[in-house]
């Protein structure tokens, strides 16, 4: 046990989920719910958004390679389980297993997801607009597919920040974790509601 | 007692060594006031005999103190994994099943064979280094309160039901379970234990240690002594979070 190279891979794990794809998620989710203001209001956020100064290391540091480290090393550990819910069906297995459900399906879900969006602006096919949006969710089925991708993701991120606060010795009480899980529950319902009005605006 | 003979049915996983394949096989046994497991399979030991009426050989498992101290008879019944000596028949839906805890190696039936806590328990140092060349006297005083706390950790018989009862304890991963870790803050917690306290927050830090736990939860619910596993993590979790800055930016002590 000398060796503490995978005590800090799972704690940096924990840590980018917060900070930052938990913030990006959150702001992400924001401006996107610029379309309940109509396509004027989320095509100027869209531009403000797209062309930040340095735009491209922000993408590379605060996006791509958090995510890319977070998705692949939690796929590791989403397949090292061996989930029980069966017999053990307490509330915070339940969860565990939800975690690492929403975690598989959020790989394929933002994969798909960047390819259809920034990768097209990448090579030129298409500009991150509301005409974009509203191409790709006029889709019945790719609507379904978005909706269960971004309750996915804000159940990822709300049982995760439970998870944090556990990792790194924030919420140590039985009585702690209680009032921690009210708290990332409200987490979850709220951006749930941002995320999912921003995708209704879109139709 | 004029009715017909009320009997307990029992299907049982067994296995004739490590390396052999498991089969179930089914019992019918008379039924007893206030029978428990334990009794149960006694009375298979005395008639080997299974419900197709063969004779069959005895199921083997491991007992000790029979109350739910010594953890030695621990098993899966009906799915969830638990001491034998402490489940009673009459609360048990049938058939009752049993089979061994998986996360061990199995020696015969429903033995397992424990040794991977044992091995944990030293490698996180889980006990408070007196020996010496020379007597060093009294310790320092625990404070009582601390010592009542203290009890409830020590409470622990390795049972191993808390490891099978993790998602995270298996042939894929390293993770030594909530036993082991509990017992560094057990250790941790004594005073003349905390001496060392460091040499055992860097050992949990190692491969298959602290880290390795998904916060399922599933230990505490299935503890059968009440131990606070997963309060005793998550505070290791903050003293190992300390240690941590201490290990990586340097420190002038690595005790208090």
């Amino acid at each position: 046990m000398d060796n503490n190279r995978e005590f800090l891979m799972r704690r940096l794990h924990s840590l980018l989920g917060v900070i930052p794809i938990g913030l990006f998620l959150t702001q992400h989710l924001i401006v996107n719910h610029f379309a309940t203001q109509g396509v004027e209001a989320f095509n100027q956020a869209a531009h403000f958004m797209a062309n930040l100064p340095f735009v491209i290391f922000l993408e590379i540091f605060v996006i791509y390679l958090p995510l890319m480290y977070h998705a692949f090393y939690g796929l590791y550990i989403a397949f090292t389980a061996k989930n029980n819910p069966g017999h053990y069906s307490y509330m915070r297995n339940i969860l565990f297993v939800a975690q690492r459900y929403t975690g598989v399906f959020l790989v394929v879900f933002i994969a798909w997801h960047i390819f259809e969006t920034r990768f097209q602006v990448a090579i030129g096919a298409g500009e991150a607009d509301f005409n974009m949006m509203e191409n790709i969710l006029s889709n019945p089925l790719m609507f379904a597919f978005y909706v269960v991708g971004v309750l996915s993701a804000t159940f990822h991120f709300a049982n995760g920040l439970w998870s944090f606060f556990v990792t790194w010795g924030i919420t140590v009480s039985e009585k702690a974790q209680r009032y921690s899980t009210y708290f990332t529950l409200l987490v979850f319902i709220v951006l749930s509601i941002i995320g999912i009005r921003a995708l209704f605006a879109f139709i | 007692m004029g009715e017909a003979a009320k009997t307990v049915i029992f299907e049982i996983e067994r296995q004739n060594s490590t390396d052999e394949s498991s089969y179930w096989e089914k019992f019918e046994l008379p039924y007893r006031a206030n029978m428990n497991v334990i009794s149960a399979l006694m009375e298979i030991r005395r008639n080997p005999v299974n419900i197709e009426g063969k004779k069959t050989t005895p199921v083997n498992w491991d007992m000790n103190c029979l109350e739910e101290v010594c953890g030695a008879c621990s098993m899966v019944i009906n799915g969830k994994a638990r001491q034998s000596c402490t489940a009673l028949v009459d609360q048990l839906e049938q058939p009752i099943r049993l089979q061994p805890m998986r996360t061990f190696p199995v020696v015969r039936d429903l033995i397992v064979d424990r040794s991977r806590m044992f091995d944990s328990l030293k490698k996180v140092k889980a006990w408070v280094p007196i020996d010496g060349t020379h007597d060093l006297g009294e310790g320092p005083r625990m404070p009582e309160r601390k010592r009542q706390w203290a009890y409830e950790l020590s409470k622990c018989m390795t049972c191993g039901v808390c490891l099978e009862a993790c998602p995270n304890v298996n042939e894929k991963s390293d993770f030594i379970g909530a036993a082991p870790l509990s017992q560094v803050r057990l250790m941790n917690a004594h005073p003349t234990g905390s001496m060392n306290r460091d040499e055992r927050l860097n050992a949990i830090m190692g491969e298959g240690g602290l880290a390795d736990c998904g916060n399922s939860q599933n230990c505490v619910e299935s503890c059968p002594k009440g131990i606070p596993l997963t309060t005793s993590i998550a505070a290791l979790n903050r003293d190992v979070s300390i240690q941590m800055f201490r290990n990586f930016f340097g420190s002038d002590h690595m005790v208090d």
